[in-house]
Formats: C-alpha cells, sequence, structure tokens
C-alpha cells in the first residue's frame, strides 16, 4: 500500500486517477481505518487530504456555508454561524462516534462512506446540502442524496474525490433537527435516523424537508413526509407525518433492529425532529 | 515497498520513526518507539484504550495512521505526570479508586485530560458523554465520574 | 465448613477499612504497568490463528505449504503438534484451543502460524487452505435439546427423553411441591430465557512463550491463575509442569473469561516449533468469537404463594448451552435459584445442553444470575398480583441462620435479611417515581470459595516485608493482602510490598475467581503473619532469655506477657528484624492450605428505570448495591465491586447479547454492537456495604466479586416491567423487545 498527502485538490485527483488498484481516500480515517483492520479493504493507494490548504476552512458563500472536507464534527460544532444555522447538521455529524471520533470524522467522509445509517446524511438531505466533487474532467456539485447508491457504494466516478460540502443560505425563521435512535446512549450506529429542516411562518410550517436514515438501502428523502407538514402546525401535522415517514420505510431485520421497529421509530423521530426544528426556528 | 520515514513530537520530543504506509500510530507507538501506555482493546475506534491527543484533540490512536503523524504534536498517557508529580486527574484516580484493572486508564485519562483543558467545570454528564467512546468493564463509571470532578475542582482551585 | 476461624466481633482495626492508595496504582496512571501484550522479547516472532468459519464441520484437509513458501514464516502448528496423552480432565480444553477432526463453532481454532511480523502472520493465515466438509448446526438451547438436532459431539442419549446434545441433569431440593401447591393461594408460572453474555474484559488474551525441544519453558500472560495455565499448558504440550515457569502481567479485566488457556498453549508449540518467543495478541473479534462467554438459558419457574406472602412452594426448570462443549453452569443455577429463601417445599432442575458455539468460561458468579432473574421476576409479579412489598415479602421469607438452604447445607451466620433491611431503609426508596417510570427489587446470592491457597510473608532487615501472593491481582487484591499484613504485624501499610509471584516462586494457587482471592489469599496472609510474628516472639524470648510461651506481640512488638516474664523493653518489629540473623537467621512466615470455610453472600439490589413508550429505550435512574461484605477490608474496592456488578448486569439486562445468523456465525463480534454500557448509560450507583462477619475467616471477610452481578438481570427487570405496565421475560430487554411487547400488550 502506498500512502500520499498531496498539497492540492489537482494532485489528489491526479494521484486517485493514476491508480488503477484500490484507492480511498482518507480524511478522518474514521471508517477506512475500521475497514483496513478488519482486512475488508485492501487498497494499494490512501490519499491523505488532510495536508491540502482549504480542507479544514469553513467559509461563507452566498448567505450559506462551504464546509472543508477535512472538518471534523468537533470543528463544525465549535463554529457559531454553522450552529446557529444547521443546528440539526452539526447534530448529525456531532452524533457520530465517541470525543475521539468527533476529533476527526467529516460530513464528506460520512457521506462516501455511503452507509444508510450514517447519522450526517439525512440531516445534509434535509437541509438540501450539496457536495463538490472534483474529478479529472473537473468539479461538479452533486446533491447529497445522489452521492450513496447503495450500502458502501457512491455515485462518484474514478479518480473524483468530494473536497467540500455546501450548506445553504437560511431565510428568517428557519432550522433544523436530527434525532437517531440507538440502544444504549452513545458509540452506537443509528437504528433509525431522522433529519427535519423546516421554515416556519408563525407556528405554521411554511416549507419542509424530512429525510430518513437506516430504514432503506440509501438514506433518502421523503417528500411525502414534508408535505404532510406544509400548511399546518406541526402538531397538526404529527398523524400525518409519522405515517409518511413509516410508510417510506423499507428496512430490514438485522442484529441493529427489526423491520416493525425501524418503521414505527422512524414515525416517531420525525416527529420528534420536526418538533424541535420547528422550537429551534420559532427561537 | 519501503518504510516511511515520519518526524513528529510526542510528548515534547522530537521523534523520528521508519513505519510501513497501513501501520496505525498505535502500532508505531507501542512497537516501534515503546510507549505501551496507549492500549489495543479493539482496534476499531469502540474501546478508546489507545486514546492520545494529536495537535490537541483526543483522538484513537488505532484510526489514525502513523504516516499521518508527520509534523503534529502528540501526547500520549507517558507525558501527562510531570516528572515525580502526577497530574491532578492521577492523583485523583488513585485517591478514588477510580480504577480496577487498570487497562482503560490510560486512555480514560488523557481524554479526561484534554476535557478539562477546554471545560474546566464540566457537569456529570457531560464527563459521562465525553468519555463515552472509553469503555470501562471493571468500575461501572461511578467513581471514574468522581474523581474527574475533583480532579476538576482541585484545578479550578475550588 | 472450617466456621470457627473468626476472631471476635469486638476487634478493633487499624488498618482493615482505611483506603490507602492500591500499591501499583502509580504504575497504572502513568502507562508502565506491563499488561499482557506489552511484553516483547529479543528474536521473538508473532503468532497468529487461523479459525473456522463454520459452525460445525468436518476438517478433511489442512494445506500449510502455500502460507509455509513465504520466507516470513517460521512455523505453523495444527493439532497434531500438541499432546496426545492429554489427561482426562484436559481433552476439551486441548479440543477447544485447536480443533481435532470437526470444527465445532464459529471461530474455532484450526491452525496456527508463527512470523517475522504480525503482518506477516495475518498475511500466511489467508494462504492456508481448509477443506471443509460442513454439517448442520444449532446454537438455541431449547432446539438443541429436542429430536432430531444436529447431534455435536457423540450420538449416545444420556438423558432420556432428550437428543444426545443434553450433558447431564441435576436436581436440588427438598419437602413435597405437590403439597406446597396445593397450600398457595396463587401459584404463578412463567418461562424466561436470557442470551449468552461476554465477560467484555478491555484486555485481549495476550502472551510471550518461549519452550526449548528440552520441555524447559517460559510463558507470560495476562490470566486469572498462572498456575493452572501453568499445568494445563503443560499437559496439553506434554511437558512436566515445573519446567514451565509462569509470570502472570498485569491483567486487564477477566471476570472469570482468564481462568483457563486459549493462545498460551499455541504460543508455546509455535515457540518450541522455532526456538524463538512466539507472541499472539488476539484481535478483538477472535475474542468475542473464541473465548468466553457464559451460557445462555432457557427457564421455567413456579412459585405459590399464600395472601399474607408466605411462599409454600417454588419450583425451576433450567436448560443452559455452554457452547459445544459439556460444563455450562446450570448446576450452580439450580443451586443459586432459591438460594435467598427459606423454603420447605422447593426444587430446582438443571439440564447441560452443548450448541454450536464457543465454550462457555466463567463469568462472575456463573449460572446464578440468570436463575435469579427467573425466580426474582415470578416473585415480583406475585407481589404485584397480591398488592404486596416486595421487600417485605422478602423480609418474611427470607434464608437466615438456621434455614435449610435449597441445595442442602444449614446456613451459618449469614446476612441476606439485613441487605433487605438496608435497601428498605435507604433514601432512594423514598423517591417518588414518575410516568413510565418503575421500580425493581431483587435479591441474589452466590457461594464464594475457598480454594488452594500458598502465601509466603519474608520479613527484610530494615524493617519490612515482602509478601507472595499466588493469586494474580485482578481489582485491588495486593492493596488488600497489604491491609492484613499490615493489620496482623502491627506495622505501617506502606513498609509492606505484595507481588503476584510466578509459579517456581511459591506452591500452587488456585486461579483468581469464585470470590476467593480476599477471603483466601487473605486469611493466608493472616495466617502467614502469625506464623512470622510466632518467629519473632521466638526471637525477643531468646533476647530476653525467657520462655516463648512468656512473649506476646502488641502493636507492632515483642512485650513480656506478664509481670513474671520481666521487666523488658519491648522489641519493637523493626528492631527484631534488624538483628534477625544474629538471633537464628531470616524469618519468614508460611502458610499453605485449602481454605473450607468461605462465607456466601447475599445482596439486595433496587433500581428505578424508565421507559419511552414510543421507541422501548430504557434508562436507569438509579440504582442502589446493599450487599454483605462480611468486613471489608478495603472499603473503596468494595465498592467497586458492587458497581461494577452492577453495571455489568445492566449491560447484561438492556443491551448485550451473541446474536447468531441462520448461518451459525456470530454477528457481532465488536464493541460496537456488542453493547457494552458506556460512561453516559449509568447513573451514579449507590453502594451500601452491610457487614455481618463471615464465620469461616479471621477477619469476617465474604468474597464481594460476583454476588453483585446477581440480582441486577431481576432487578432491572422488574423496574422495566413496572414501569412499562407488561411483564418482559427475554434478555436482554432491547428496544425492539420492549417496544414489542408494549404493542402486544
Amino acid at each position: 500500500m502506498r500512502f500520499e498527502a498531496p498539497s492540492t485538490v489537482d494532485g489528489a485527483v491526479a494521484l486517485l486517477a493514476a491508480e488503477d488498484g484500490v484507492t480511498r481516500v482518507l480524511a478522518g480515517g474514521t471508517d477506512v481505518m475500521v475497514q483496513l483492520k478488519s482486512g475488508m479493504v485492501e487498497p494499494d493507494l490512501i490519499v491523505d487530504i488532510k495536508r491540502i490548504p482549504g480542507m479544514y476552512d469553513i467559509v461563507e458563500e452566498n448567505g450559506g456555508f462551504r464546509v472543508g472536507a477535512a472538518v471534523p464534527g468537533v470543528m463544525l460544532g465549535e463554529h457559531a454561524g454553522v450552529s446557529a444555522a444547521w443546528p440539526g447538521v452539526v447534530e448529525g455529524l456531532g452524533l457520530v462516534g465517541s470525543t475521539q471520533i468527533q476529533s476527526r470524522a467529516t460530513l464528506g467522509g460520512n457521506l462516501c462512506n455511503a452507509s444508510p445509517a450514517a447519522d450526517s446524511v439525512p440531516a445534509m438531505i434535509a437541509a438540501a446540502a450539496t457536495a463538490r466533487v472534483h474529478g479529472p474532467n473537473g468539479v461538479r456539485d452533486v446533491p447529497v442524496e445522489e452521492i450513496g447508491t447503495a450500502p458502501g457504494k457512491t455515485s462518484l466516478a474514478r479518480g473524483e474525490m468530494v473536497g467540500s460540502i455546501y450548506l445553504p443560505a437560511r431565510p428568517a425563521h428557519a432550522s433544523d433537527a436530527y434525532m437517531r435512535f440507538i440502544p444504549r446512549t452513545e458509540m452506537d450506529i443509528a437504528v433509525v435516523g431522522a433529519g427535519v429542516s423546516l421554515v416556519m411562518d408563525g407556528d405554521t410550517v411554511a416549507e419542509a424537508r424530512v429525510a430518513l436514515g437506516a430504514v432503506a438501502p440509501t438514506a433518502r428523502l421523503v417528500p411525502e413526509a414534508g408535505a404532510a407538514l406544509v400548511g399546518k402546525t406541526v402538531d397538526a401535522a404529527e398523524e400525518d407525518l409519522r405515517a409518511a415517514a413509516s410508510a417510506a420505510c423499507s428496512p430490514i431485520n438485522d442484529k441493529r433492529g427489526t423491520i416493525e421497529f425501524r418503521t414505527k421509530v422512524a414515525g416517531v423521530l420525525a416527529v420528534r425532529a420536526a418538533r424541535l426544528a420547528a422550537e429551534r426556528a420559532k427561537g | 515497498m519501503g518504510k516511511m520515514h515520519i518526524t513528529t513530537n510526542i510528548n515534547g520530543d522530537e521523534t523520528e520513526f521508519l513505519c510501513d504506509a497501513d501501520e496505525s500510530l498505535l502500532d508505531v507507538l507501542r512497537d516501534r518507539l515503546g510507549l505501551t501506555g496507549a492500549k489495543e482493546g479493539c482496534g476499531t475506534g469502540d474501546c478508546g484504550a489507545c486514546s492520545v491527543v494529536v495537535d490537541g484533540r483526543a483522538v484513537c490512536s488505532c484510526l489514525m495512521l502513523g504516516a499521518e503523524a508527520q509534523g503534529r504534536e502528540i501526547e500520549t498517557i507517558e507525558g501527562v505526570a510531570h516528572g515525580e508529580d502526577l497530574h491532578p486527574l492521577q492523583r485523583k484516580f488513585l485517591e478514588h479508586a477510580a480504577l480496577q484493572c487498570g487497562i482503560c486508564t490510560p486512555g480514560i485519562l488523557v481524554t479526561a485530560k484534554n476535557l478539562l483543558e477546554r471545560n474546566p467545570d464540566p457537569t456529570e454528564t457531560e464527563i459521562r458523554y465525553w468519555l463515552a467512546g472509553n469503555l470501562c468493564r471493571c468500575t461501572g463509571y461511578d467513581k471514574i465520574v468522581r474523581a474527574v470532578q475533583d480532579a476538576a475542582a482541585e484545578m479550578r482551585g475550588a | 465448613m472450617a466456621l470457627d476461624e473468626f476472631d471476635s466481633e469486638s476487634r478493633i482495626f487499624s488498618a482493615v477499612g482505611t483506603r490507602p492508595v492500591r500499591p501499583d496504582g502509580i504504575d497504572k496512571v502513568t502507562g508502565k504497568a506491563m499488561f499482557g501484550a506489552d511484553i516483547s522479547a529479543p528474536g521473538m516472532l508473532h503468532g497468529a490463528i487461523l479459525r473456522s468459519p463454520h459452525a460445525h464441520a468436518v476438517i478433511k484437509s489442512i494445506d500449510t505449504s502455500a502460507a509455509e513458501a513465504l520466507s516470513e514464516v517460521k512455523a505453523i502448528v495444527t493439532r497434531a503438534d500438541f499432546s496426545d496423552k492429554v489427561s482426562r480432565g484436559n481433552a476439551d480444553v486441548l479440543e477447544n484451543v485447536m480443533a481435532g477432526a470437526k470444527v465445532l463453532y464459529d471461530g474455532h481454532a484450526v491452525a496456527a502460524v508463527a512470523a517475522t511480523s504480525a503482518h506477516a502472520a495475518k498475511k500466511a493465515l489467508k494462504l492456508i487452505k481448509v477443506e471443509y466438509d460442513v454439517l448442520p448446526h444449532v446454537t438455541d438451547v431449547d432446539a438443541s435439546m429436542q429430536d432430531g438436532a444436529p447431534i455435536i459431539r457423540d450420538d449416545e442419549i444420556k438423558v432420556e427423553g432428550y437428543s444426545a446434545n443434553v450433558m447431564s441433569r441435576s436436581e436440588f431440593g427438598h419437602g413435597d411441591l405437590d403439597a406446597g401447591f396445593a397450600a398457595a393461594d396463587v401459584v404463578m408460572e412463567k418461562s424466561f430465557k436470557t442470551a449468552a453474555t461476554h465477560q467484555g474484559y478491555i484486555e485481549p488474551h495476550a502472551c510471550l512463550g518461549s519452550l526449548g525441544a528440552d520441555g524447559r519453558g517460559e510463558l507470560w500472560c495476562c490470566t486469572q491463575g498462572h498456575f493452572v495455565a501453568r499445568n494445563i499448558c503443560a499437559d496439553l504440550l506434554g511437558i512436566d509442569s515445573t519446567q514451565l515457569r509462569v509470570v502472570a502481567s498485569e491483567i486487564g479485566g477477566g471476570f472469570g473469561g482468564k481462568t483457563t488457556v486459549f493462545i498460551e498453549p499455541v504460543a508455546l508449540a509455535l515457540s518450541r516449533k522455532t526456538n524463538r518467543p512466539v507472541k499472539i495478541v488476539m484481535p478483538r473479534d477472535d475474542v468475542f468469537r473464541a473465548t468466553g462467554p457464559t451460557a445462555s438459558s432457557s427457564i421455567d419457574v413456579k412459585i405459590g404463594m399464600k395472601n399474607d406472602g408466605t411462599i409454600t412452594a417454588g419450583q425451576a426448570i433450567l436448560r443452559m448451552q455452554g457452547g459445544a462443549f459439556p460444563g455450562s453452569p446450570v448446576d450452580m443455577a439450580a443451586m443459586c435459584a432459591f438460594a435467598p429463601y427459606a423454603l420447605e417445599n422447593v426444587q430446582a432442575v438443571g439440564y447441560d445442553v452443548i450448541c454450536n458455539r464457543p465454550k462457555q468460561a466463567a463469568y462472575r458468579a456463573p449460572g446464578s444470575p440468570m436463575a435469579c432473574f427467573a425466580v426474582e421476576s415470578v416473585v415480583d409479579m406475585l407481589c404485584n398480583q397480591l398488592k404486596l412489598d416486595p421487600f417485605e415479602v422478602r423480609l418474611k421469607n427470607g434464608a437466615k441462620e438456621g434455614t435449610k438452604a435449597s441445595y442442602g447445607p444449614k446456613w451459618p451466620r449469614i446476612g441476606l435479611l439485613e441487605t433487605v433491611e438496608a435497601a428498605k431503609a435507604h433514601p432512594m426508596v423514598k423517591s417518588a417515581l414518575g410516568p413510565n417510570q418503575g421500580r425493581g427489587v431483587s435479591c441474589g446470592f452466590w457461594f464464594n470459595h475457598g480454594g488452594e491457597t500458598s502465601v509466603t510473608l519474608s520479613l527484610s532487615q530494615d524493617g519490612t516485608v515482602a509478601l507472595q501472593v499466588g493469586t494474580p491481582d485482578i481489582g485491588g487484591s495486593r492493596a488488600s493482602m497489604c491491609l492484613m499484613a499490615a493489620e496482623e504485624l502491627g506495622i505501617p501499610y506502606e513498609k509492606i510490598r505484595t507481588t503476584v509471584v510466578d509459579t517456581a516462586s511459591l506452591g500452587y494457587n488456585d486461579v483468581s475467581h469464585g470470590s476467593r482471592v480476599t477471603y483466601a489469599s487473605g486469611l493466608a496472609t493472616i495466617k502467614a503473619a502469625r506464623d512470622a510474628k510466632k518467629k519473632l516472639c521466638q526471637r525477643a524470648a531468646k533476647i530476653w532469655c525467657i520462655d516463648e510461651e512468656a512473649v506476646d506481640w502488641q502493636d507492632g512488638q515483642a512485650i513480656p506477657a506478664g509481670q513474671n516474664a520481666g521487666g523488658h523493653d519491648p522489641l519493637p518489629f523493626a528492631k527484631l528484624c534488624k538483628s534477625m540473623g544474629r538471633t537464628g537467621g531470616p524469618i519468614s512466615g508460611h502458610f499453605e492450605a485449602t481454605p473450607e470455610g468461605a462465607g456466601v453472600s447475599f445482596a439486595t439490589h433496587v433500581v428505578d428505570a424508565e421507559v419511552d413508550p414510543e421507541t422501548g429505550a430504557t434508562k436507569i435512574l438509579r440504582y442502589l448495591v446493599v450487599q454483605d461484605a462480611g468486613k471489608a477490608i478495603h472499603p473503596s474496592y468494595v465498592e467497586g465491586q458492587f458497581q461494577g456488578g452492577a453495571a455489568q448486569g445492566i449491560g447484561w439486562a438492556l443491551n448485550e447479547e451473541y446474536i447468531y445468523g441462520e448461518d451459525g456465525r456470530l454477528q457481532n463480534a465488536g464493541f460496537l454492537d456488542y453493547r457494552i454500557p458506556v460512561a453516559s448509560d449509568l447513573p451514579m450507583i449507590d453502594t451500601e456495604i452491610v457487614e455481618v462477619p463471615n464465620p469461616g475467616h479471621p477477619y469476617g471477610v465474604r468474597g464481594v466479586g460476583e454476588t453483585s452481578i446477581c440480582p441486577p438481570l431481576a432487578a432491572i427487570a422488574n423496574a422495566v416491567s413496572n414501569a412499562a405496565g407488561v411483564r418482559l421475560t427475554e434478555l436482554p430487554m432491547s428496544p425492539p423487545r420492549i417496544l414489542k411487547a408494549l404493542d402486544d400488550a
């Protein structure tokens, strides 16, 4: 295995594109290192992107925020602007793993690992975040929900890497929330996750995006759940939201939860996250 | 494939080592540098026994490559005491009997010290969540949390 | 039972009962302490073990040629490299350490490699080709007992009416069950299941072995018993036990799981083949797949009660699988099931069953927590139905001195009722419960153990003491030993150093298990100190030219026994030590025996829990442990045992379980999905130490390490059931299970 730590994005893309074997982009490494340890993946090349200037930056852009691909959870949480505008995205990434994981784990890594249970992904989908993808053919911006295609699989082509995540600007009276269910209080993979982003008009929901994690092969946007909220108070929308969220689930039985459990709790969490987002938006 | 030559700073000492590209920082510390205070309990970031601080942030050294350490500043359990003076956390862990077998203790001390450097007056809940990635199977955490609280109080001069 | 050892109720202690810093403390907070994996040796090779991916299969062939062709690979061993004359008692250990004709579970060892690096060893494993003939498997205890279940060992029927996987049946009890149930106003019957759980020590097994062709060797390992490790390794390798010197490293948790061997004989076999030291460190997934766990169980309980709370009869049928080998702890479970109760009519029946799972290892009070869970759940159901106070029912029916235990013996002095009274009076019991909250109470019992013990206490010229013990320190026992020696000799705690010495330096010692160390090594330490004191008195007599009977030992010095002995100035310990070369030579105290007065220990736990009715999530709000310690030598470490047992019980009750797939493979071989409690899961755990002296120990010590894990499963099940309003009968009470129970109710 080769280890490279290029100092430019172009350099990283060139290395990735030139390697015929298995490659891995290393940001926080909290998934890549586990794959190495288990022998699940035996990369020929690892490209550490943390030496590239800008990768640790969070910059304001068109009223929103561009988050560098190496920004770990702890830095995102320490950023006052992002925490105020996108508390749900911050808590989504913040729920990933321990203090130690938070020192390293990134939005981009969480996205590109393509786990259906990734905590930050439903929150980013609800936020209508986009990933900036750099590749041999240039740069493209991709809605985050189009990155993961199946467990462990992404739409990224050979030589491509995510350089940053863009969280859009927020109107007034808007906020978001992410909630997940895990058996313990920390350190588990989500059994169900729900991200909700709302724009409020008084007590009434004006705009809503709801996304669910761990209930399908990829985290997914649930437009029906968003529609259930629009034009109503969260209280009035509760039953419809719960039903729409549960109806969007096509989960599996596994060591972490049952189909019945995930389906039911997806509805519960969608409602709880919507309440919290509404409270924050009004706050 | 030849080995990588890495220069880093560990507990204040400029340190050079050779490692394989796929070698974890934990393996480098333990097997190449003789710093066996960091322990491998799982190798997958679930137990925290290998915790070290890199550039001021607590990390699992099993989830970091040795090669990533180039130019970084690393603090391990071996650097927590100053000469013969134990850090207040170390003293309080002994006073409170906050360890039984002691295998998780280095990782917990390194992580708790990192907490108190950021938050000198953490609540019980903040301590518990900060240390949630450090598994202890012996104590039930009660005496660990009390020791951290007591050390924090002493360090604040309370 | 030797129950006449206790000195006196009125003894005033000076060292015992204090809370000094443990002697190994600084090493453990600075990273200096040497655990199993922390040692290396010049010329060392790294070992790795190839394990079966199948739950049950015949090994048709093992082709090691491709692995051997790697230049880094120095040796490969299979079953053929171990002794073919292993004693009957160790045959199953060998079979577990390295598979013979069949693999019996996912993770069963089939071959091992020694190479110049851990990386190369791992690479070599992938090049070993094993051809398997896969057989049908069974991993559930009830399924394994049925006719037609895949047969795992031999097809001889041992217990009529069941498959050949049922290895034995045991029965305990007395009285007339039918008459007892007939006398009841309510008879409650319920069935329960518990999942297998792992000891979950944070330190994986690790060792460094060196063995020559001449049969002489050295072994460093993390173990609860290095003498036992020595004897088993010697047997498996066909060498003399005393030619193998075993050093116990610091041990990073055991809880019973490090009372046997797994990798140690393999490292030695690889070393013998290469004439180089070989180190093996188990990966975490191997720890889960191939060591521990405890048994899973299926239990039926039937209890009859009068309206006033009097229990008229109790019956428990227990079925436990302990992996692919006989020896599940079902006998002990059956003995413990009704131990907290004084019953006229009682029966407990146990079935020992094998399955395609790893060989169970002891786990903290083996068998008792599961039995306690089932019995105390039914007692709680009766209390609820008859609207009786759970403390009062336990006080009314509780075992006390003179009670005939369900498994035979008549209790000497015990402290069960004292723990119930203390729990009932605790402020926690007065705290109000909110919506979706419930309180659970349970008592629990463990036997405790004596075991073979040998101690030497050597005096030095500067008035200090080297205490040599042979029981690895798994929870602070060196501090306790120092305290007891200090107490007995009347010298400061700091003047004593306790060392867990190697197997060449002391007589045989059983493993650190059965909550025996503070009791047995403690008793041996006290007696070795008394032996040394006797010798010190002899020296004083010699110096004073008086009879040795005329010398007494008091407050750390020799004094004339009375006025007739003459007016001599006291001779302090340090002075006698300084002059010992001139007064007769070195002084050591010794003691070796198999103490038989281990005192049983009872506990009462109270827990408040809250259940989220929408998700089935449980939060432990408050937890109280009250336990009889007999006499707490170092109260901080006694409290630590109480808290640690409760925490492990919380994990067992709520989240921990071995999950097998349809393919018979373990699905959660890591701390990510084998979910032990993390710091944020738990509240502070209140403790109260009750001290009802054990008549079998000079200071009254009872073991405390194990009893603390007996009541939690039941106490939490009762709390959760009372909070949810529906009875939970299967562990773990995971959120999906609780939510389903709520939906079904």
